[in-house]
């Protein structure tokens, strides 16, 4: 079952830079690895992840294998306004995960 | 006692394959990109446009003992501001089977441009960072990294 983790500041100043950490359970397996009886493991990662404040996207990243397993991100944006953070996770296998968090802008 | 057990005997192994890793020894691998293969994966990224080397950071660490998972910092330095703002950061690694590592699309709305993840190298290798600037020019660096035991290659039990 996935799981995320995500890390908003809660409260900010208007025009505050604030950084946003993200940690999602996911195996990102890689496609180039083989079992002892030389099967190639099929590639099971997640290809993309979306970050939109209040509707807006605000930050987008494509992984690839190299990503290592349950993937991390830190990034920053600029406070705006109170509202919502959305997060989603899309992988291979019709993996689809999101999350969110709020935030107080003053 | 048998937990002690079993990590000593895996404290062992990781001993072993650290030694294995650290002297020249052929073995089977998957195919790995090749620097021409890194080339190409950047070309699919910035066409023809001329890549300058500067105004891109990468903290990674020279030496890492376990390439599955290496913390990884790509910091450019921009104003940020509407005229002037970086775009997104590109990762390309030498010689893991792929060259892609991941694409981050920032935006003038990130006021500051700075990524951080955590990547896997397959190997002792270089790892290319890349900017698109507002202006649609593309600023990179490179670093070195020194890998001893690798991530991708090993069996799955």
């Amino acid at each position: 079952m996935a799981s995320a983790l995500v890390n908003v500041p809660p409260k900010a100043k208007r025009g505050d830079i604030i950084e946003i950490k993200t940690l999602m359970s996911h195996i990102m397996e890689t496609g180039f690895r083989h079992t002892a009886g030389g099967d190639v493991v099929p590639r099971d990662i997640i290809t993309s992840f979306t970050c939109r404040y209040n509707g807006t996207e605000v930050f987008r990243a494509d992984f690839f294998p190299a990503i290592a397993a349950n993937p991390y991100l830190s990034f920053f944006t600029i406070a705006k306004d109170s509202g919502k953070f959305e997060f989603e996770w899309i992988g291979d296998n019709g993996f689809s995960a999101t999350a969110s968090a709020t935030i107080m802008v003053e | 006692m048998r937990t002690m057990h079993t990590r000593r005997r895996f404290l062992g192994l990781a001993g072993g394959a650290a030694v294995a890793g650290a002297v020249p020894v052929v073995t089977l691998r998957p195919s790995q990109a090749t620097p021409a293969m890194l080339n190409s994966a950047i070309r699919n990224v910035v066409g023809e446009a001329p890549v300058r080397a500067g105004k891109v950071t990468l903290d990674i660490p020279p030496l890492v003992e376990n390439g599955n998972t290496v913390p990884m910092t790509v910091r450019v330095a921009s104003p940020m501001t509407a005229t002037d703002f970086v775009k997104s950061i590109h990762v390309f690694n030498e010689k893991n089977p792929q060259p892609n590592i991941g694409n981050f699309y920032i935006g003038v709305s990130a006021g500051r441009a700075q990524v951080s993840t955590r990547i896997r190298l397959a190997d002792s290798q270089k790892v290319v960072a890349i900017a698109r600037l507002s202006d649609d020019s593309f600023w990179s660096v490179s670093a070195d990294v020194v890998v001893t035991l690798a991530a991708c290659t090993e069996e799955v039990n």
